[in-house]
């Protein structure tokens, strides 16, 4: 069934079987590499993305739902001034091992940054990103560079 | 074991009567309303539809009514939605509770409402503070127009509720509780992003230091999401004491028949649905003002 959406600013309109999920789409048919495949059960994260400016897992996404919707990931939103900041904060304050989940964290903080644009506290990060796992880093890292990158903002 | 999602007809409904007018004409479908169920359903292979109908986009089912004495939600109103509502935060504090303690950001911009409660998971967490809220159900079919099913009635087992062939749920109705202590507490196996071993929401009224009213329910220790009667019982119209608490409390084990699974053992959730009623009736008591211990 054809399936039309925008994704990260261009109109897209693709061929897909109705049991098709969004992360294959955009991994194996639009060469969207930055969303990751994890557990594909809707628990780790990696495959965070936005859709209509909200993160949702692109592996608990049918590719028919996202018809008409906008989708955004990172090769796109890395243009943005708050992820500018964000991806220099996870670099300067080591939020980073492995860097697989990385991109799933920017999108959502991003999200979160978006969402509460005055005033997110610590609890609101830590609250926001509870969808996100890392295995390296323990989050303390990933904490601070997020919290970070909001105090640069608000400078 | 996960496998990957079979095929089916994927077709989409953009109004309510659309979409009764599908699932009048399929017998074998699934209602895809956020999916973050059913696509987990379909991947283990509990469920395999000819027909998945997609209601995501019925924008209709889509809202949260402040009524003056109750609340209307739309069946399709994200958890998200209902998380950040102050109309939902203002009457009904003890759903905002529970739905911020469901899985993740990502996960509640999509499950609905009407997904959680229609999907029966004996560990639904939006079934306890609905039950305690005496929640109605709105069900409509084309056949039989529209009827009402109190939530305390809406659950028959393990992912059965009185939902017929045909007949989807529209709107969530949350009458105003007023002078009342509400609570929900949820122990899981972790803090963030977990599911319920037992969570526990409670309501109570007090008047001339006497329980006037009392609702309990829990999930995830019966087949379905259940009400704790006997423990209301022992407590309406009793003097409130920390004791009085204490005493009804244990007699939860009557209204419950925890099996156990992966997260816990039966004699665990028993043991802890004692100490969490205990909790959630005190937590809700000193709402009011009242502390106990």
């Amino acid at each position: 069934m054809k399936v039309s959406f925008k994704l990260n600013g261009k109109n897209v309109v693709i061929d897909v079987n109705p049991n098709e999920v969004l992360l294959d789409t955009l991994r194996l048919k639009l060469g969207v590499k930055s969303v990751k495949r994890g557990c594909e059960r809707g628990e780790c994260g990696v495959c965070t993305v936005l859709m209509n400016g909200k993160p949702v897992y692109s592996c608990m996404v049918l590719t028919p739902q996202a018809d008409g919707a906008e989708i955004e990931t990172v090769e796109y939103l890395q243009g943005k001034e708050e992820v500018k900041a964000l991806i220099d904060s996870f670099v300067k304050h080591g939020a980073i091992q492995c860097g697989y989940c990385t991109p799933g964290f920017i999108v959502t903080a991003y999200a979160l940054i978006k969402a509460k644009q005055n005033g997110l506290t610590k609890e609101d990060v830590i609250k926001g990103l509870e969808g996100n796992l890392c295995r390296c880093t323990g989050y303390k890292k990933i904490l601070e560079a997020v919290i970070n990158a909001l105090n640069q903002l608000e400078t | 074991m996960l496998t990957k999602i079979p095929e089916f007809n994927f077709l989409k409904a953009t109004s309510v009567d659309e979409a009764l007018r599908l699932i009048a004409t399929h017998s074998n479908y699934k209602l895809l309303a956020g999916g973050t169920d059913l696509l987990m359903d379909l991947r283990i292979g509990r469920y395999k539809p000819e027909v998945v109908i997609d209601i995501s986009k019925v924008m209709e089912l889509k809202y949260i009514k402040d009524l003056g004495d109750k609340i209307a939600i739309g069946s399709l109103t994200t958890l998200q939605e209902v998380l950040e509502s102050p109309v939902v935060r203002g009457k009904a504090p003890v759903l905002v509770e529970a739905v911020s303690n469901m899985a993740s950001w990502q996960i509640r911009n999509m499950a609905t409402l009407g997904g959680n409660l229609c999907n029966a998971s004996p560990a639904a967490d939006t079934a306890p503070p609905l039950m305690v809220l005496n929640a109605s159900l709105k069900l409509r079919s084309l056949s039989k127009g529209e009827r009402v099913v109190n939530v305390n009635e809406f659950f028959l087992g393990p992912r059965q509720t009185v939902l017929e062939k045909g007949e989807m749920l529209t709107e969530v109705e949350i009458p105003y509780v007023k002078d009342a202590g509400q609570s929900y507490l949820k122990l899981g196996r972790r803090n963030a992003f977990t599911l319920s071993i037992v969570s526990v929401a409670s309501l109570v009224k007090v008047e001339d230091g006497r329980f006037k009213e009392v609702r309990v329910a829990l999930n995830s220790v019966a087949p379905t999401p259940v009400r704790a009667r006997s423990v209301e019982q022992a407590l309406i119209g009793k003097e409130v004491s920390y004791e009085a608490v204490v005493k009804a409390s244990n007699e939860v084990i009557h209204d419950i028949s925890p099996i156990s699974d992966v997260r816990a053992s039966a004699e665990y959730r028993r043991k802890v649905s004692i100490v969490l009623v205990r909790d959630s009736i005190l937590k809700s008591l000193s709402g009011l003002g009242i502390n106990v211990r």
